[in-house]
């Protein structure tokens, strides 16, 4: 962890570049990284630890870059009084921002601090070398970043001229480092927002309406006031809750008041019954998304057409989402696990028509939560109840059953595609439509609040229908739609839902979920009535030579050419290059089964460019194949016509230990490369791979998600 | 209504107002502050806040205190400490077996129940003893590996 003399640093050449990563908005380096005299570096991220170790992996580019012992590096959880403003923590690009905006921020912050170094000792830069914080020239001079922390060098803005170090002189970097949050967690220390306890603080709970849209016609709120060390009964419009001493004490009062309140029903849900035909006939928004002009003049001798669907999907976070609210004559403070601290901020900012600098939000960690789950709009609910008790903190947690059905869901969707065939059966034209709610409507983002409560007030906010990103970014329903085999032209075409009656938001890879598995699927389809191997038919539509890498990997790494073919099993294989541009992803799935589907085995070839922590690449492999073959074979939001009847985890089962496949990663490292994100790469082609395995399996192709038994037999019929 | 209860906890007698009624997770993480057992669902569906009550691990947020009464528990807390480590928690470091630990007290205190009554368990085991554990992250095979590895590597202290 120490450059020898001569290697002080190097100045990039050229005219001026956007600055890399999130220094674009955050120029400031002080802003980044701060040494402290007694020995450690404080590092500000805007990103946030939702359980995929981002905080090691940026600790070990800082800990490189600065030539210091991780060991000094404190990562300063984010907050909107200290941070700098990095958005929401998402679509696996924390590396690329945050990393990236690190890696240059702490670069230059070495070379100032050797020039500063080079001036107090009197020798050339290129006499000095760093090891572990310390600065040390010939003989016995010496100094440190520690010794000049009171100096202030880093008051400036970035300019990204220092060139980080090359990828084969990192020490840490490309090397898998024990994660920092760990020991707390095995030894069972206080890590975890539901874990805070704050000097005199009181407990919440909240009253969640029937259905979505109910309306509180009448409260009466004695009998929860009664309960001993009851504080406060809250009410604003349809939103009511109670703050007590205890969290007993709170319960207890919640009881009291569900039963003494009186609702009126809000609208029908859809029938889930027939869930694709509903999402086709609402009002939508329609936009075409990728066309791509035929170059053949072949003559089109049929046409295949398949209908594929996903259904609702929970978050379902391990924990009920909670927070932590205090107000003050000032204003108010929060405490969430959030995913974007200064996001939350301007939404509690127009529900409490407060000049944003009046709130401080900070981060603290909760259970991992794959995309938008209940962590913003339990902040609101917990401002709410702290509102009547100022001066107190009050910790709100929901209940299972309110994290299950008042969380956003990720959104329903269908898909048809239809690919026109020569007389050869090759693909000559190729159409993609897919159909949904928008994936997000996270705060921060409107100029109305998209928390859940704000609806629900005296005074109520508009109900704001989810959008999709922009494409640029990889886009929401559509997210993956355009497919990376290169078919001499296809219409690519959204469809975004202007009606919302179960409430959506970001999860996990948005649309391409959805989208890769309907396309494997169809990939399948198309092999089996040429008679083309799966693995060969897809090679010979790809030309990036990195998707072929991973087609190859998986195959090989499988043994997928010499499977053996026996009753009630099955292979299959799918592929996908996440958001068109991010990481490489191939899947080999062995499955077994008749009536319920057991997944075996699941290889996985992966390129996700430079690799920081390899050991953190194969865990969030691991974990997103996981759980994309509980979504696969098991996940379906239940509603009825008034309510969403999945609210625990009796109604909304998941993957369970027994029934986890064994899971193998082979990494494809490409030091030269920019770092992509890891954590959504496996979902879609995890779902292609199994529902083909499947199909060799038991000769049935379904076509709607999850694979459970009922969907067996329905498609057997 | 509240009465005096005593527990054994981690080793300790911890004497506390409270109902019978109320739950030992609510107690272990109100006023005994002891927070390493999650609260995940409230029906024992999930083994996020699971203890160990004579050596059996159980739901603490579906145990109430009457229950729990003249018997031995123990939380995460009290399994052991970075300075004398249970071996689960070393193997758990080792393999860095989870992703955001939310589940992992509940998970490490099954295991323990396990491995006190079969210190050598089979992989199958292993999965079987975890069912009634929730896992939302993903992390499975390396909770089971950090199991093997405990089960290899050094007997419960």
């Amino acid at each position: 962890m120490s450059t020898g003399p001569g290697l002080g640093y190097h100045i990039v050449e050229g005219a001026a570049a956007p600055l890399p990563g999130s220094l674009q908005t955050n120029p400031r380096l002080s802003q980044w990284l701060k040494f402290r005299p007694e020995g450690i570096v404080e590092v500000f991220s805007g990103k946030v630890e939702i359980g995929q170790g981002i905080l090691t992996a940026i600790a070990q580019i800082v800990a490189d870059e600065l030539d210091v012992d991780l060991a000094r590096v404190r990562m300063v959880p984010a907050s909107t009084a200290a941070s700098p403003n990095e958005g929401v923590t998402s679509g696996s690009l924390s590396i690329q921002h945050s990393g990236a905006a690190l890696r240059f921020a702490c670069a230059e912050a070495r070379a100032l601090h050797l020039d500063a170094a080079a001036q107090r000792l009197g020798v050339p830069v290129s006499n000095l070398s760093v090891s572990d914080g310390t600065i040390a020239g010939p003989g016995n001079l010496r100094t440190s970043y520690w010794e000049l922390a009171g100096e202030n060098l880093l008051e400036r803005d970035a300019t990204a001229k220092v060139a980080p170090k090359r990828p084969d002189r990192r020490a840490l970097a490309g090397h898998a480092t024990p994660r920092l949050d760990i020991p707390d967690k095995v030894f069972g220390r206080p890590r975890f927002i539901q874990d805070l306890r704050l000097e005199g603080m009181l407990h919440g709970r909240v009253l969640k309406p029937p259905s979505p849209g109910a309306q509180l016609t009448a409260l009466d709120e004695s009998a929860a006031k009664s309960i001993p060390g009851v504080v406060a009964v809250v009410r604003d419009g349809s939103f009511a809750g109670v703050v007590a001493e205890t969290e007993t004490g709170a319960a207890a009062a919640l009881k009291k008041l569900s039963a003494a309140a009186s609702w009126e029903p809000g609208d029908a849900l859809p029938d889930e019954s027939n869930l694709r035909a509903w999402i086709k006939s609402q009002p939508v928004e329609t936009t075409p998304i990728s066309e791509r002009a035929s170059g053949t003049g072949a003559t089109v001798a049929r046409t295949l057409r398949r209908e594929y669907s996903r259904p609702y999907v929970a978050h379902a976070s391990m924990a009920p989402s909670c927070a932590v609210a205090q107000w003050s004559r000032d204003g108010v403070r929060v405490w969430t696990h959030s995913q974007g601290v200064y996001n939350l901020r301007a939404d509690l900012a127009l529900v409490f028509t407060l000049p944003p600098e009046r709130i401080v939000v900070e981060h603290m960690e909760g259970a991992g939560c794959y995309g938008q789950n209940g962590a913003d709009d339990v902040a609101l609910d917990a401002a709410l109840l702290a509102r009547a008790v100022e001066g107190r903190p009050v910790s709100l947690l929901w209940s299972r059953a309110d994290e299950m059905a008042w969380a956003p869901l990720g959104a329903a969707q269908a898909v048809d595609i239809e690919a026109d065939l020569d007389a050869q059966g090759e693909i000559v034209a190729w159409r993609h439509d897919v159909w949904g709610n928008g994936h997000v409507s996270r705060p921060g983002r409107g100029k109305a609040p998209t928390l859940l409560t704000a609806t629900q007030l005296a005074k109520p906010f508009p109900r704001v229908i989810a959008a999709n990103p922009p494409l640029a970014g990889g886009g929401g329903s559509e997210r993956n739609a355009t497919p990376s085999y290169n078919f001499p032209s296809w219409t690519i075409t959204n469809h975004r839902l202007l009606t919302m009656p179960l409430r959506t938001s970001s999860l996990r890879t948005l649309g391409a979920f959805a989208n890769v598995f309907a396309i494997e699927s169809f990939m399948d389809e198309m092999a089996a009535e040429r008679g083309e191997d799966p693995v060969a038919f897809r090679l010979r539509h790809l030309e990036d030579p990195r998707a072929r890498a991973v087609v190859e990997a998986a195959a090989r790494r499988a043994g997928w050419s010499s499977w053996k073919k026996s009753d009630g099993r099955g292979h299959g294989v799918a592929f996908s290059r996440y958001k068109g541009f991010g990481a490489y992803c191939a899947v080999v799935a062995e499955v077994e089964g008749e009536a319920d589907i057991r997944v075996r085995r699941l290889v996985i070839a992966v390129d996700v460019g430079e690799v920081v922590n390899p050991d953190g690449v194969e865990n969030q492999m691991e974990g997103g194949a996981v759980q994309a073959a509980s979504w696969t074979l098991k996940e379906a939001v239940r509603f009825d016509r008034t309510r969403i009847t999945s609210d625990s985890w009796e109604t909304y089962p998941i993957l369970a230990f027994s029934e986890v496949p064994a899971v193998e990663v082979e990494i494809i490292d490409r030091p030269e490369e920019k770092s992509l994100g890891a954590g959504e790469a496996a979902h879609g082609p995890v779902a292609g791979a199994i529902a083909n395995a499947v199909h060799e399996a038991l000769g049935v192709r379904v076509r709607d998600l999850p694979i459970t038994r009922e969907r067996l037999i329905s498609a057997m019929a | 209504m509240a009465e005096t209860i005593r527990l054994d906890i981690n080793g300790t007698e911890r004497t506390l107002q409270a109902a019978p009624d109320d739950s030992l997770l609510s107690v272990l993480r109100g006023a005994l502050g002891l927070t390493a057992a999650h609260f995940g669902c409230g029906t024992a569906q999930c083994g996020a806040c699971n203890v160990l009550v004579d050596g059996q691990a159980v739901a603490s947020c579906d145990t109430p205190l009457w229950a729990a009464t003249g018997k031995q528990i123990v939380t995460l807390e009290g399994l052991g400490t970075p300075d004398q480590p249970h071996p689960l928690q070393q193997a758990f470091i080792a393999e860095q077996a989870m992703q955001c630990g939310y589940c992992i007290s509940g998970i490490i205190i099954s295991a323990a129940a396990l491995l006190e009554k079969k210190p050598d368990p089979t992989e199958a085991e292993v999965r079987a003893a975890l069912d009634r554990n929730l896992c939302r992250c993903g992390a499975h095979n390396r909770i089971v590996r950090a199991i093997l590895r405990a089960a290899r590597e050094g007997a419960p202290a």
